[in-house]
């Protein structure tokens, strides 16, 4: 029974690590709109959220991470779990990374391009709630994993689109300054590979799937 | 007597070491289980199978080639053995089931006995019928596991524990099985010549071949403890990579197909359903739980098998029965001649006026068989030689003329009626024995018909094969008691 109770508490963990990538991904939402608006107070509020939840992600990880090799449980699939945290917990570092650089750079994004940063920021979370959705079905339903992997790369190659779109019109925006418009195309990057990133998780989390067709 | 049993012990070590990896195998190689917990489980239920149902199987070996001398029973497990230590030495999954039937037909060839091609028929088959039989059962098995846990949307966590404790359970059946069906080719040969009382414990009474059984049972498991992971290890890994799901469904095929053919109880229940029953023979481990890889591996579109291990192993059924037929020759003729031990006691054959009579009861003409009358022959095979020149016969009178003219001289002797009693018998058996106190009889058949005549507690009845099957076994052992 007591080994019941274990299997059960791994699951828990596992599905609250999970919880914790969508949340940093919504608080990032937030905050970096809350930057758009200039509303200092609520991006500050974020930002803490954001560290919170980052130090919860690495406790859980590491709690699963220790189990896992203590108990030998799942040893045919106990190293691409292991991988797909630590890539998961990426995508959280990711989000918490991406306020940090609005917080350090404190940059001042011309309002023309407020939309498409918004279409971005949209599009980099789809992407990755995608991807939390597949890596939740690879633990229980894993025939459903191929459906949310086709939507992270549908939600990559859009985050693609409005990065490229966005890039050529911070550089045609002649008025500003080289370095501001540096500046401005850099953090659409860092946004940008975000969803990037989902997307080799999404790669990985394909084979992980094959090599555990039953 | 336990000097001769050491060959056997041997045999059941060799089988410990081989063919218990089939049972856990496929769950230690994929890590689910622990060698120990593996090795612990799987000596105590191949114990428990070997004693409690391991008559069923021993009676297709016995009938192959019934060796008469404890000498000889030493050589054939001895061969078997080392034909088994051998292959295992390679790491092949070598069934010890087709070495001890090589060791066999190696004695009926040095004692000139005759090879029963009827047990010998239905022994082969099962080496085919085996891996197609485990294979046919492991493809629905596994597609049905593989519909259930998509059904259920099982977790990963989940499906990981239960799969542990079905290729625990499925282990623990395997091994009660492989006890049961595999313990007659350890101590098979040892039942008719190792001639112990029935010891009571704990007011169960242990028969004589449940005590050889239990001494089979521990040596197999000690074969299990120290030898067994490495051949663990190339079942689990070498044919197939398999996921643990999938060794569950190996081994609980394995293990199906293994009760299959050495339950009494299940061949009754077919029988009685008006179902096709399979034969009682101890069939090979090994090949049961390649036919399940394999039977798996095509499911999965047959790209990953690697048949050359399996052409390795196929190739090692054909050379182990010859290894063991060679070896046994090679040290029957070695023990015989050297340190003048009888390694067979001699069976002639000799037709006589009751001989023709209870032949020409049964509707074959004796005329030609007259000139062979009083002819003594020294064993079954120069007999059968002069009587098929002679006459043609079907299978089923040639059998008939050979066992009536088989000599077994028998005296019903005070002192060896003083010594049938401990048998388990009726009173009116031993009355029906006292009766016949003072005769002499020359053939067995003679033995058994007087006591038929004496009491219908020894006659056979057909449709009853319980009863016949221990008025079998009582005769066998009053054969030994009256034999001069």
């Amino acid at each position: 029974m007591s080994i019941l109770k274990k299997a059960l508490g791994v699951e828990k963990q596992i599905d609250s690590f999970m919880d914790q990538v969508i949340r940093s991904g919504l608080i990032f939402s937030q905050g970096a709109e809350a930057y758009l608006q200039g509303n200092t107070t609520d991006f500050q509020r974020k930002l803490k959220e954001i560290i919170e939840v980052e130090h919860a992600g690495d406790d859980l990880r590491r709690s699963i991470q220790q189990y896992l090799y203590t108990k030998t449980l799942i040893p045919e699939s106990r190293e691409d779990v292991l991988e797909l945290l630590e890539d998961m917990d990426s995508l959280l570092d990711r989000f918490k990374g991406a306020l940090w650089r609005m917080e350090i750079e404190n940059l001042d994004i011309d309002e023309d391009f407020h939309d498409d940063f918004k279409l971005l920021i949209k599009a980099v979370f789809e992407s990755v709630e995608s991807i939390v959705r597949a890596a939740r079905a690879f633990f229980k339903n894993i025939s459903s994993v191929a459906d949310y992997l086709d939507k992270v790369y549908y939600w990559e190659s859009e985050s693609d689109k409005i990065s490229t779109r966005l890039q050529m019109a911070i550089f045609r925006k002649e008025e500003l300054r080289l370095s501001h418009r540096m500046l401005q195309r850099e953090l659409a990057r860092h946004l940008d590979k975000i969803a990037d990133r989902a997307e080799d998780v999404a790669d990985r989390l394909n084979i992980y799937v094959i090599k555990r067709s039953l | 007597m336990f000097g001769f049993l050491s060959s056997g012990l041997f045999l059941g070590w060799s089988l410990g070491a081989n063919d218990a990896s089939n049972v856990f195998g496929t769950a230690v190689a994929s890590r689910m289980v622990k060698f120990r917990t593996a090795a612990i489980y799987c000596s105590i239920f191949v114990i428990i199978g070997a004693v409690v149902s391991g008559a069923g199987a021993s009676h297709t070996l016995g009938k192959l080639g019934a060796v008469n001398a404890v000498a000889g029973a030493f050589i054939v497990a001895f061969a078997a053995a080392t034909s088994v230590y051998l292959m295992t030495l390679a790491r092949f999954p070598v069934s010890t089931s087709q070495a001890i039937v090589g060791a066999i037909i190696g004695w009926n060839l040095f004692s000139g006995s005759l090879t029963d091609m009827t047990s010998l028929t239905k022994i082969v088959s099962t080496w085919v019928l085996c891996p197609l039989l485990s294979a046919g059962i492991a493809m629905p098995l596994y597609l049905m596991t593989g519909l259930i846990i998509r059904r259920f949307s099982v977790h990963m966590f989940k499906l990981d524990l239960l799969t542990r404790w079905s290729l625990l359970g499925a282990g623990i059946f395997g091994s009660y099985s492989l006890g049961a069906n595999n313990i007659a080719n350890v101590m098979g040969v040892f039942v008719p010549v190792a001639h112990l009382g029935d010891i009571s414990l704990l007011g169960i009474t242990f028969s004589g071949a449940q005590q050889l059984f239990l001494l089979g049972g521990i040596a197999i498991g000690v074969g299990v403890f120290t030898f067994s992971k490495r051949v663990m290890l190339t079942v689990g890994k070498g044919i197939f990579d398999l996921s643990p799901v999938m060794a569950a469904v190996v081994v609980w095929s394995h293990s199906i197909v293994l009760f299959i053919f050495s339950s009494v109880a299940f061949e009754s229940w077919l029988k009685g359903h008006g179902l096709p029953s399979f034969p009682l023979v101890p069939v090979s481990s090994s090949q049961a739980i390649v036919g399940a890889v394999i039977g798996i591996g095509i499911l999965k579109g047959g790209k990953s098998i690697r048949w050359k291990t399996v052409a390795g192993i196929t190739s090692s059924w054909v050379t182990t029965p010859i290894i063991a037929a060679v070896i046994s020759l090679l040290s029957l003729f070695f023990l015989q001649n050297v340190f003048q031990q009888d390694t067979y006691r001699p069976l002639e054959f000799s037709l006589d006026n009751d001989s023709m009579l209870l032949i020409e009861q049964a509707g074959i003409p004796i005329e030609n068989l007259k000139p062979l009358m009083w002819q003594e022959f020294p064993n079954a095979v120069a007999f059968k030689k002069q009587v098929e020149k002679t006459i043609s016969l079907d299978k089923k009178f040639l059998q008939l003329v050979m066992d009536a003219a088989e000599v077994d001289e028998m005296e019903i002797s005070a002192e060896a009626l003083n010594s049938v009693k401990p048998l388990a018998m009726s009173a009116e058996q031993f009355k029906a024995l006292q009766a016949l106190e003072g005769r002499v009889f020359t053939h067995r058949w003679q033995l058994d018909t007087a006591l038929a005549e004496q009491s219908p507690e020894f006659q056979f009845v057909e449709g009853n094969p319980g009863k016949n099957s221990s008025l079998q076994s009582l005769l066998k052992q009053l054969y030994n008691k009256f034999r001069q």
